[in-house]
């Protein structure tokens, strides 16, 4: 599963962040092994692929994967087949 | 007693944190504030070259092929005046096991890690790299801890980024994933300091002499082939580690007139640390936003001194637009029957106006390719620019603004780079040199150290010191 931490609040942050960084804190999120049964939403314990024990607020059970390879852009698609015949054409 | 994990108390702490995760005692070369012995700690806290192709060797990483690129050679020739248009040729490094360069870069590392009996590895990045340790560390069976930054205050991610995630994770490593700022760097201290576990910097001496075997192959292979040294060897720049390793392998292999030329996608403008701006950029690595400040202050990054230092070897340094490394990625997948990812295809981008500019009996070497997949790809981060608010057309490259638009070329010939002023660089690197270390007088051994730096002559560095109003010590004539 996966839990939510926030490392540091808006006020703790770094002095060098932009303005409108420094608005919003510093978060983070680990993906481990349940070491006991929770809800979303609740705070759990895991254990980590390295064997950190890490507690936090549980986010999602089995998180997968959803980033694809996206739709077709029409402002590539005719990129190849044009120089291809070009090439053709040079010969 | 617990240990203050506040900001400023970690980073307080740093020096001595990072002493213990890299066991480099960098006092040994420092000489002023802003003089050091750079080859000196090149060679007593790194590897030499036989001794990295050897741990090279045990995990399967380097000897890439070096393809030729005949079909964008022969459109280059045809978009080029009579008897111009050099050979274009790839060094295919999404070979190497975990798909791109950086794990020339990661071997040493976690060799020497596994070596000193560090009980696991850590990596700041969000780039490839994190990745290639991953896999060096399951290779030597190490534990791994990867922090990353991934996401904006929505917990939106760029594709790319979930993708290196995922890639990491695949290998087995534990992946920090944080919201934007450079507080990464805290957190990497606050895991380093808890674990005892070694930092696998990008820019420790380890890092920077596992890519030297790559400028010496492809010097090699160029050689074997075609019988000359590559006339421009184009290398895609961020953090300045790629153009440093590259260079000097090149060096070492004898080839002292090649060119070498870094090449990052211009990003101009937007601010790599904002909330708001991250998500409008559509490469996470290889463009100005990381090649700038670093070749201006390379000593920004977790190490005392950064063992990457681009100025010291850039002949010249030009800049590509997002359009352009899109049209070209579709371009060799469809001319070359090779899919590959954005940052080796930012260098090729690049090779191909350069290519136009010398004979065509010389040889032009893009330096690296790295793998592609689902997020990597032009598709995944052009859909996802539009979701963002960006616009999206085919037209004149040049109208390209960072942020704001992206405009795929309608044609070969348009493509074409931007000369990076270097010596504005230069002159930016010598002031930060002066201000970050406040000093107030510099010395002669100083002003030969500025002048090695940045590749210029000591007479270069004293003008840029008077203009600046940077006292030159009697001592120094
Ligand atoms: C595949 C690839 N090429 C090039 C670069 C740029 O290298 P450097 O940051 O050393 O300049 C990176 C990393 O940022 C990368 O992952």
């Amino acid at each position: 599963m996966e839990i939510h931490n926030v490392i540091l609040q808006p006020e703790e942050r770094s002095r060098d962040v932009p303005d409108d960084t420094k608005k919003v804190p510093l978060e983070a999120w680990i993906k481990g092994w349940a070491l006991e049964d929770g809800e979303i939403g609740q705070e759990v314990e895991i254990r980590t692929p390295a064997g950190r024990r890490v507690k936090g607020t549980l986010t999602r059970v089995n998180p997968g994967y959803t980033h694809t390879f996206g739709p077709a852009i029409p402002e590539l698609s005719n990129i190849g087949k044009k120089l291809r015949a070009m090439l053709r054409e040079g010969k | 007693m617990p240990r203050d994990l506040s900001y400023e108390a970690v980073m307080k702490r740093r020096g001595e944190i990072m002493q213990k995760a890299l066991g480099i005692e960098y006092s040994e070369f420092i000489r002023t504030k802003i003089a050091f012995d750079y080859e000196g700690m090149m060679q007593k806290a790194g590897y030499s070259l036989e001794k990295v192709r050897e741990i090279q060797r045990e995990t399967g990483v380097g000897n890439t092929p070096l393809l030729e690129l005949s079909n964008i050679t022969e459109l280059v020739r045809r978009t080029s005046k009579k008897g111009y248009g050099a050979r274009i040729c790839v060094k295919d490094e999404a070979a190497n096991p975990s798909g791109s360069f950086k794990d020339r870069r990661a071997s040493v590392s976690i060799y020497h890690a596994k070596k000193m009996g560090y009980p696991g590895v850590l990596a700041a990045t969000s780039g490839n790299y994190g990745a290639a340790v991953a896999s060096q560390a399951a290779m030597r069976n190490l534990p791994c801890i990867i922090v990353q930054e991934v996401f904006d205050s929505r917990h939106v991610g760029q594709p790319e980024i979930i993708e290196k995630s995922r890639k990491c994770e695949a290998y087995g490593a534990e992946v920090v994933q944080l919201t934007v700022g450079p507080e990464l760097f805290y957190m990497a201290l606050v895991l380093l300091e808890e674990t005892g576990y070694f930092n696998a910097s990008l820019y420790s001496p380890f890092g920077i002499s596992g890519i030297e075997t790559l400028g010496y192959e492809l010097v090699q292979q160029v050689r074997e082939r075609y019988g000359k040294d590559p006339a421009y060897v184009v290398v895609t720049h961020a953090g300045g580690g790629n153009v440093t390793g590259t260079a000097r392998g090149i060096l070492k292999a004898g080839a002292k007139n090649t060119k070498i030329i870094g090449a990052s996608v211009d990003l101009t403008g937007l601010h790599m640390a904002s909330d708001h701006d991250f998500n409008r950029k559509s490469f996470t690595t290889g463009h100005t936003g990381f090649g700038v400040p670093f070749a201006t202050w390379p000593d920004r990054t977790d190490v005392p001194k950064n063992a990457a230092r681009p100025l010291r070897y850039m002949d010249r340094y030009v800049t590509v637009t997002q359009g352009e490394v899109f049209y070209v990625t579709e371009v060799m997948a469809q001319l070359e029957g090779m899919e590959r990812g954005p940052a080796g295809n930012t260098s090729l981008a690049a090779a191909i106006p350069l290519a136009r500019e010398l004979p065509e009996d010389e040889i032009v070497v893009v330096q690296e390719t790295e793998y592609t997949g689902a997020g990597k790809h032009p598709q995944a981060q052009l859909d996802f620019a539009r979701r963002n608010g960006i616009e999206v057309r085919v037209g004149d490259p040049r109208e390209n603004v960072p942020g704001k638009s992206i405009v795929i070329p309608e044609d070969f010939s348009q493509l074409h780079v931007t000369e990076v002023d270097l010596r504005r660089l230069k002159r930016s690197y010598i002031r930060n040199a002066i201000e970050k270390n406040e000093v107030k007088e510099v010395s002669g051994e100083e002003i030969r150290f500025l002048a090695e730096d940045t590749k210029e002559s000591e007479e270069f560095v004293k003008q840029v010191l008077e203009d600046l109003g940077v006292k030159v010590s009697a001592k120094a004539f």
